[in-house]
């Protein structure tokens, strides 16, 4: 079990890294995203700090929704999909694999820009060291909730629109948690409670998710 | 081993074989004919339980497919008509990795002597979309060099590859026959195979029916 | 399937279920304006003035019932998905299509008549109320459900994939609704207390059940004659549906 898992996740990292391009463009249209909102709202720092939690956490999510419609689609493409479906292991424990791998290649490169980002904002260092924190345990559900959206639009018309669609309302609890940690800590409350309502999340995100994601993607091998 | 019974398949809102069944013992091989559109590839799909039957059911050794899961996956290998090879990794690659998945012990060697063996040898540390098609199916079948799992099913093995391939794929397939596998097969070129009992079946005709029952 | 399953589900085919559906409708329709009749009549008529909020809180007689059929009929689409899914059962997805456009509807309604009454109590169309949040995401999630049938060509793919979306989506709403509620505790600086009077009068809440019931009454009939419209779109063609339409003609 262990093997094949180990065997999945070394697999998609070895893919992305022959395909760099990919990540780095991720990571610049995060940077860019981010970039953005102080040339819309003005430059000034007290305004730029209350808002860095939310505006970063929504890059984030947006930045996940750019990588997430190929988790699958190439491997569909290419007939891959149908062996890893065939495989002698539960489909859950493949897509698990491919769900910490695409953390590993699309969240966690956000989890380590958030801190350079979060200077641009004027955030202070503790408040910096929370956001990071609250993207490292956050991800990993964006990448497991969204892994479910990837394979029910599958082979679909319009799936990346419609990919969004489906994925960021689920999105929303994530946000919620993830930018409240930072509030939190900036008005003295403590991020504790936010980040382990987070960590809950992510937990259910990883180990719930990976089975409708099976099931939506044998749906689509039909 | 294998055994299909009254298997319907109905693809949109069309009707593509209706009470087909038959039965496949060790050591025996059936060739699936069929024009283009006459349900060849989604029969492959059903014995891999990849596609539900409208109706109908398929059983190995005795029990129902759709049950056994993991365990009848174990015993199959199967080949689409997608090659199934990653283009960004190069063939040895490719092979390996499709062992692992499959839970299979092939090291490094015996690899790259299935990649010999098929002619691609010079090109293991190629990336394969650096390939021709007949490469790129050479590198596919590769995996049947070393597999033995029980039931092969094989959609168009032979498309793309010159005759020498064609000659040693049909002797791959011999050979498992000989060892007591089971394999299903479609295919346009009526390719001989040295060992097992071959049996035919057309897709053809409104209700397909086997000649055998 | 074991045939002891059969018998029970033997208004589960469309053939059979069909011409149900095309009895029941009547009655529906006819007991969803009996329902309306009486409950608007008690909400604009009998029940008294509102001490605070005037006239105005009458919109609660529409908005409270679209608001309550809004969720439950997600619940509703989640069960019939959920049947679907795990019976195979043809009936069940397409029960789940119909019910699918009637709860955007009512999500819809509901934002709608919030914002009207939210205009003339709060000073504003839209407030970042938890409720109004949580409202304005299921109209997301069904917007999604629809999106996703809709984008799928074979009907039984997607009523599989809808039932995947559907019970996914019903795991998520109280998560969603519990994180949007703490959300809202935290952010709510200047509060607009949004608890309505605690002593409602008796007329009021028998207007809004009777409401309650007549949109619910309301949404069965619609959803039964989508279903029969699936179903023929679906099923045209079996011999079934050709015999009813050269019946007809």
């Amino acid at each position: 079990m262990l093997r094949a898992l180990r065997a999945v996740i070394g697999r998609d990292l070895r893919l992305a890294m022959r395909r760099q391009a990919d990540i780095v463009a991720a990571m610049f249209f995060f940077i860019i995203v981010v970039s953005l909102f102080p040339l819309g709202v003005g430059p000034e720092p007290d305004q730029l700090r209350r808002l860095a939690p939310g505006v970063l956490w929504v890059a984030a999510l947006l930045a996940t929704m750019l990588s997430l419609p190929r988790l699958f689609a190439d491997d569909h493409r290419d007939g891959t999909l149908e062996q890893l479906a065939l495989a002698p292991q539960p489909l859950g424990l493949i897509v698990l694999g491919k769900v910490i791998a695409h953390w590993l290649v699309a969240g966690l490169p956000l989890v380590v820009l958030a801190p350079v980002l979060g200077i641009q904002f004027d955030l202070p260092s503790d408040a910096l060291a929370v956001l990071t924190l609250s993207l490292l345990i956050g991800t990993p559900a964006l990448s497991g909730i969204g892994a479910i959206g990837a394979a029910l639009t599958l082979g679909v018309r319009g799936g990346g629109v419609l990919l969004s669609l489906l994925v960021l309302p689920l999105y929303i609890p994530v946000l919620i948690f993830g930018a409240g940690a930072v509030d939190a800590s900036v008005s003295g409350l403590g991020p504790q409670a936010h980040l382990s309502l987070l960590g809950a999340l992510a937990l259910g995100g990883v180990f719930f998710a990976p089975w409708p994601t099976a099931a939506a993607l044998r749906v689509a091998l039909e | 081993m294998l055994e299909a019974s009254n298997l319907e398949c109905v693809r949109g809102e069309r009707r593509l074989f209706a009470d087909l069944s038959f039965r496949l013992a060790a050591g025996e091989m059936l060739y699936l004919q069929g024009s283009n559109g006459s349900g060849k590839t989604s029969l492959l799909r059903m014995l891999c339980a990849l596609t539900p039957a409208a109706s109908g059911d398929i059983r190995w050794r005795g029990r129902a497919i759709g049950k056994l899961g993991e365990e009848f996956r174990s015993e199959l290998c199967y080949l689409g008509h997608l090659n199934a090879i990653k283009e960004e990794l190069t063939p040895l690659e490719n092979l390996l990795l499709a062992a692992q998945l499959a839970q299979e012990s092939l090291d490094h060697d015996a690899a790259l002597d299935a990649l010999e063996l098929v002619g691609l040898l010079g090109r293991e540390d190629l990336p394969c979309r650096y390939l021709s098609q007949g490469q790129k199916r050479r590198a596919a079948l590769a995996r049947l060099v070393n597999e033995r799992r029980a039931l092969w099913v094989l959609d168009e093995p032979y498309v793309a590859l010159d005759a020498a391939a064609v000659e040693l794929v049909a002797g791959l397939i011999g050979a498992h026959l000989q060892r007591g596998g089971l394999a299903v097969l479609t295919t346009h070129q009526a390719v001989p195979v040295t060992a097992g009992t071959v049996r035919e079946l057309s897709l053809d005709g409104a209700h397909a029916t086997s000649g055998w029952g | 399937m074991s045939n002891g399953l059969i018998n029970w589900f033997k208004y589960a085919s469309p053939q059979s279920f069909y011409p149900l559906a095309g009895k029941l409708i009547p009655w529906f329709w006819a007991l969803a304006a009996l329902f309306g009749v009486a409950g608007l009549s008690i909400g604009f008529l009998l029940a008294p003035t509102d001490a605070q909020q005037g006239e105005g809180y009458r919109i609660i007689f529409l908005h409270v019932p679209a608001s309550w059929l809004s969720m439950f009929i997600y619940l509703v689409m989640a069960f019939w998905a959920g049947l679907g899914l795990a019976f195979n059962i043809r009936l069940s997805g397409m029960m789940a299509s119909a019910l699918a456009p009637t709860g955007a509807l009512f999500a819809f309604l509901s934002l709608w008549t919030g914002a009207l009454w939210g205009k003339p109590m709060w000073g504003a169309w839209w407030v970042w109320d938890a409720r109004l949040t949580s409202e304005l995401i299921l109209l997301f999630l069904y917007i999604g459900f629809i999106a996703l049938q809709a984008a799928i060509d074979d009907p039984r793919r997607a009523d599989k994939a809808g039932a995947i979306l559907a019970l996914v989506g019903v795991v998520n709403i109280p998560i969603i609704y519990f994180s949007v509620k703490w959300w809202n505790t935290l952010h709510q600086g200047a509060s607009v207390s949004l608890t309505k009077a605690p002593s409602m009068a008796a007329m009021m809440l028998w207007g809004m059940l009777l409401c309650a019931l007549a949109c619910w009454m309301y949404s069965i009939a619609v959803a039964l004659m989508r279903v029969r419209t699936i179903m023929l779109e679906r099923e045209r063609h079996t011999d079934w549906v050709r015999a009813l339409l050269t019946n007809q003609e």
